[in-house]
């Protein structure tokens, strides 16, 4: 079995009176594609935010690459940063910089490469995502809703990282663009031997790219572990979910 | 050899190739010393990198042997990579699939197309303004004949926010102004002993000019940039959108109750600032020229005749107008980056500051010719 990642051990996570997790844990191996599931409202984007240290959960300690995120020095903290790449749902590019700007930043910050293999680099994040190579020059008010996602996971990939978040990579995309993120995400999994955290409720996504995942309910875990394992539990959840018996996935 | 923690690069010409042998970590954080060795290389021979001596790789190497590949090839000298290790090969035809090309950023326009194009937009600007002040008035004829689609809650919010908690702004400015105008008369007036005229001085440069225009300037930076980013916000979000589809006009929801409001307050704030800001040359004729303040308030009742408080409290009106139809036209503007918030917000202010002076010296002008 893989090393171990990330593990989230025992999350309590409250918005004033309103409890999101009740003793919530999960763990994600190296070189798995690991999705956080569950509806509206049950708290997995809010888990994922906790993963990279957007937020803190009430009780409970999340370990990521071995280290307790909660009791991180700033350069700790800053260091494990750059192991990771974040792809938000709204991509979050900067909107005063075009693409390669958005992307250049990060070796302008964080490393000292001469501007020409900057450049060179920049150049090849656009082209493994899959964006055409005037891209680079543009806005990001100037690109579709594909377009976005994909440069912000150039954004992402910029640093090497060896974990990936996504927050619902294939949100607001056809489903032709989605199937297509989805078998980037893939290869770069295979080929760059990366561990992914996605949030998603592409079902799709789910089956065809999803190793393992943890399914998220009345703020708790209700299953955890590969789509064949999970759909054998009975659970309203899990059958709501994957939509058992409609035309959802069949076991 | 260095240490493996670093990248490493040891260049040895053959008689027919140089060979670059690459060894230790070749990533993002350990190749900027290669990379400057690289960028100095003048290459004589044809070039074999061998790679078989690396730890670690990343995308950072792939792209600095294809760049300075590149380079030699262009120059005229081959290169070659061999003994690369099966997951390296297999990140390098990841990220290189099929060769690059290079596309060149969009060309800068010159001066002279800049000056024409800004020239154009700004002309463009004055049309699009007034088309949005005729659509403006024609939902306000509209919105007369139908008077139950004025929208009194929102007018009254408006009212609070713009004016009532503008209160403690406005005090202080406008008591700052007549302490300012009392310091500086003061000092001249004794000169030729005429303090007791510091009451007309403060009395009618107040109320006629100064403290309309600061009570204006200062809702035009308070108010309109509020309008300007409330609206903005509600485009971005595609809030406006949802709003026209059901059949709610924006102008009607989100402007008009702001001119309103803003009329209805601004003359009420310039009443409030004539009598805080001659209340500070009040303070000041008393502590520097010995005026009591009964004696002060006697001769402004001769002093101030009741046009020049009329004049100021009119051109309220008139600046709320100015101030209102421009911070929610720029609001209107804003497009769905969240840059152009800011840019119009700044616009909003500038603009509505501008025309509010602008407004006040015509109005200085015609009354002046009007004898008035």
């Amino acid at each position: 079995m893989n090393p171990i990642v990330i593990e989230a051990h025992n999350i309590v996570t409250s918005f004033g009176d309103n409890r999101i997790h009740d003793n919530v844990s999960c763990t994600v191996r190296e070189n798995e594609i690991y999705a956080l599931l569950g509806g509206s409202g049950s708290g997995k984007s809010t888990l994922l935010r906790e993963m990279i240290m957007l937020e803190t959960p009430a009780s409970g300690s999340i370990h990521v690459f071995g280290e307790n995120i909660a009791n991180l020095s700033l350069v700790e903290a800053q260091k494990l940063r750059r192991k990771w790449g974040v792809l938000f749902q709204s991509g979050a590019l900067y909107s005063s910089l075009t693409v390669g700007e958005n992307i250049a930043l990060l070796y302008k910050e964080y490393t000292d490469l001469p501007p020409n293999l900057i450049h060179e680099l920049i150049k090849l994040k656009i082209d493994l995502v899959g964006l055409p190579s005037h891209a680079i020059h543009l806005y990001p008010s100037e690109l579709s809703g594909g377009m976005v996602k994909r440069a912000a996971l150039a954004r992402a990939l910029a640093l090497d990282p060896k974990l990936l978040f996504l927050d619902e990579p294939t949100s607001g995309l056809d489903p032709l663009s989605s199937r297509q993120f989805d078998a980037l995400i893939r290869q770069l999994r295979d080929l760059l031997g990366l561990t992914v955290v996605i949030v998603t409720h592409d079902l799709d996504t789910i089956h065809h790219i999803v190793d393992r995942f943890v399914l998220l309910g009345e703020k708790k875990v209700i299953a955890q572990g590969t789509l064949n394992e999970v759909l054998t539990i009975k659970h309203p959840i899990v059958d709501y979910f994957f939509q058992k018996g409609t035309h959802g996935i069949q076991s | 050899m260095k240490s493996s923690s670093h990248a490493a690069l040891e260049i040895i010409n053959d008689t027919s190739k140089a060979v670059f042998t690459c060894s230790g970590k070749w990533t993002l954080n350990s190749l900027a010393n290669v990379a400057m060795i690289l960028e100095s290389y003048q290459a004589v021979l044809p070039i074999v990198w061998d790679i078989s001596n690396i730890a670690e790789l990343d995308s950072a190497g792939v792209a600095l042997w294809n760049l300075y590949s590149r380079r030699f090839k262009k120059e005229g000298f081959a290169s070659k990579i061999i003994g690369g290790k099966k997951e390296h090969l297999r990140l390098y035809r990841l990220l290189y699939p099929h060769p690059q090309e290079d596309t060149p950023p969009p060309k800068q326009q010159g001066g002279l197309y800049t000056l024409g194009r800004k020239t154009h937009d700004y002309v463009q600007g004055i049309g699009y303004f007034l088309d949005f002040l005729g659509e403006v008035f024609v939902v306000l004829l509209y919105s007369l004949r139908h008077p139950f689609t004025i929208r009194y809650r929102s007018i009254s919010s408006h009212i609070i926010t713009a004016g009532f908690d503008a209160l403690p702004i406005i005090a202080v400015s406008s008591f700052l102004i007549g302490v300012v105008v009392a310091f500086q008369s003061v000092v001249q007036l004794q000169k030729f002993g005429a303090d007791i005229l510091i009451v007309d001085m403060i009395g009618i440069s107040l109320t006629r000019e100064l403290a309309p225009l600061i009570t204006a300037i200062v809702i035009a930076g308070r108010s309109g940039s509020a309008f300007t980013a409330q609206i903005g916000a509600m485009k971005m979000t595609q809030e406006i959108d949802a709003m026209k589809t059901m059949g709610f006009h924006p102008y009607l929801f989100l402007v008009w109750p702001r001119v309103i409001a803003l009329m209805i307050v601004l003359p009420l704030l310039i009443f409030f600032a004539d009598i805080i800001g001659i209340f500070g040359g009040m303070v000041i004729a008393n502590t520097q020229s010995h005026l009591s303040y009964t004696e002060f308030i006697h001769r402004l009742q001769g002093a101030l005749p009741i046009k020049h408080f009329i004049i100021g409290i009119v051109k309220g009106p008139f600046f709320a107008v100015l101030i209102a139809l421009t911070g929610t036209y720029r609001g209107f503007q804003v497009s769905s980056n969240t840059e152009s918030i800011g840019q119009y917000t700044t616009k909003s202010v500038v603009n509505a500051i501008f025309l509010v002076i602008a407004c006040d010296a015509l109005f200085s002008v015609l009354l002046t010719e009007l004898k008035l």
